[in-house]
């Protein structure tokens, strides 16, 4: 039973609990980076890493550290591996580095690493939240890569730097720009929405979330009813 | 007796207005605008005003199936986005690449946000846009006009927008039948203010927000020291401010609401031509103050007579 609790701690982040796609966090790397594939997997491994090495650290330590400073103590455990993991982005691929730019050294405040560390980490064992992390860290790279895939074919006419399309078609600019990034991000959270068996009609959902509400005729009539 | 008593809310009077026979009245007021068009810059324009027609209307038809909506293309709204979407196309642009427009206008713009009524900026200036920073060398890409007649010369004469030549080389003249390089629906002033008036006339449209609009636009290049005939007629300010900016699903309802929604047109356009990197800035400050209508409208709403703020009613006692 464990194992299989383990499995699917790893496959709820793909799909299921996609951290981009589902939990739409992390929203600020994933339009900003996704222009290149390359950039996208560049980004992607990083945050895996890191969320791995805080995810395990946080674990371990969450008896010790206390209720009421943990949020400042999980930001300087993630801050203390993004600087390793920049170090050695630095060392060994310097065009990534150049590449990522300053959302390298942002993964610090990516909502997915300390939400899983707030939500996960630090209320469950060590390897149950290794695997959670890598799990989630894969959904992340995956829905990175998905975007930067298609966003560099459409927007460049290339994948990973090798022409594809760009020989006969002339690229979509607007792709590679930011509002291309939010067409994209949109279209993929609702083919998730549909993937993951989300996707409600709106008299399901109901009026409860909805801003209008107060205004809504439909509202007001049921609520004479009521 | 009983059955003959019928039972039904206001409004009781009612005219025969059809979003059918609004938007066949717009298509009526285009016309002038799309002979124009191929008078100055040859069959091609036609191709193209075709071309974005079909492909609005059939990514609609294909949209409602797949929402398993209703289908909306009778009422003719798609034919008006391909027309205006084509009028804002240079000459020299590929059928392809207008095909692509209409996907954008059609599919992302409207029916996304649920079809007619429901889209906050308008379809047909939105692609014009993407398709402007997508393609922004062909999208600029300007015909001289007439240029089909001249067999010998090169197939595409290039040549800058009145806009952009920096000195105000085009006559008065030129500019007022559209005799300049431009997009498709814009050089010429007469037939766009020729169907102007048609609209109005037919009471489609009033006349306050494409007056307000050039007022603004006229009183601000005094005050940048610009011709400001030129600028009215140059650019495509004037196909803009009749059909762009009337567009009622995206214009304030009250009249105060329109004004403030014209000026804010008016001043973003001189800001743009004046201080921006491009030439032309009408369809930009159309979206602009087409996403800023929902906050025009909430400081406008119009007040019931004699309605005294509740506030103040128990300040005063």
């Amino acid at each position: 039973m464990a194992k299989k609790s383990l499995l699917q701690e790893f496959t709820k982040g793909i799909i299921k609990e996609n951290p981009v796609l589902c939990l739409v966090l992390g929203t600020c790397p994933t339009l900003a980076v996704t222009t290149s594939a390359a950039n996208a997997i560049g980004m992607g491994v990083s945050a895996t890493l890191v969320l791995l090495c805080s995810n395990i650290t946080i674990s371990l330590l969450r008896k010790v550290i206390p209720n009421k400073v943990r949020i400042p103590a999980f930001i300087t455990i993630i801050a203390g591996f993004v600087s390793i993991v920049q170090m050695i982005v630095k060392a060994y691929a310097p065009s990534i580095d150049e590449a990522l730019g300053v959302y390298l050294p942002l993964i610090v405040v990516n909502c997915i690493i300390l939400g899983r560390a707030e939500m996960y980490a630090s209320k469950n064992g060590v390897i149950a939240s290794a695997v959670d992390g890598l799990g989630m860290g894969v959904g992340f790279t995956v829905a990175l890569l998905c975007m930067g895939i298609i966003r560099e074919l459409l927007g460049a006419g290339t994948i990973f730097g090798i022409p594809v399309t760009s020989n006969f078609m002339e690229p979509i600019t607007i792709f590679i720009l930011a509002p291309g990034g939010f067409f994209v991000f949109g279209m993929l959270i609702a083919l998730a929405n549909k993937l993951s068996g989300k996707c409600k009609k709106p008299e399901e959902i109901g009026c409860g979330s909805c801003p209008m509400k107060s205004k809504c005729h439909k509202n007001t009539e049921e609520g004479a009813v009521e | 007796m009983v059955g003959k008593l019928y039972a039904s809310s206001s409004p009781h009077l009612r005219q025969g207005d059809t979003t059918r026979k609004i938007m066949l009245d717009v298509i009526i007021a285009l016309l002038p605008a799309c002979i124009a068009s191929v008078v100055i810059f040859g069959y091609m324009s036609a191709v193209l005003i075709a071309v974005s027609v079909v492909s609005c209307v059939i990514c609609e038809y294909i949209c409602r199936r797949i929402m398993k909506r209703n289908n909306t293309i009778g009422d003719l709204s798609a034919v008006v986005t391909g027309i205006l979407l084509a009028l804002n196309y240079p000459v020299s642009l590929s059928p392809l690449i207008a095909i692509g427009g209409s996907v954008v206008a059609i599919v992302i713009v409207k029916q996304m946000f649920g079809g007619i009524g429901q889209n906050f900026v308008n379809p047909a200036l939105t692609a014009r846009i993407v398709l402007l920073t997508s393609f922004s060398s062909k999208m600029s890409n300007w015909t001289e006009p007439f240029a089909y007649l001249n067999k010998n010369a090169a197939d595409a004469v290039s040549t800058a927008t009145p806009l952009a030549d920096g000195e105000h080389l085009t006559s008065y003249f030129d500019l007022f039948f559209g005799i300049h390089g431009g997009c498709l629906g814009e050089t010429c002033v007469l037939a766009i203010l020729l169907g102007g008036i048609y609209l109005v006339a037919r009471r489609v449209i009033t006349p306050l927000i494409p007056l307000t609009y050039m007022g603004t636009v006229a009183i601000l290049s005094l005050c940048f020291g610009l011709d400001p005939i030129y600028q009215l007629l140059s650019g495509g300010l004037m196909l803009g401010a009749v059909f762009m900016a009337t567009d009622y699903t995206t214009t304030p309802l009250s009249n105060l609401g329109r004004f403030v929604f014209a000026v804010g047109c008016g001043l973003l356009t001189m800001l743009i031509r004046q201080f921006g990197s491009l030439p032309e800035g009408v369809s930009f400050s159309i979206v602009i103050m087409n996403i800023l209508v929902p906050y025009i409208e909430k400081f406008t709403r119009l007040k019931p007579k004699g309605f005294i703020k509740p506030k103040k009613e128990s300040a005063s006692k």
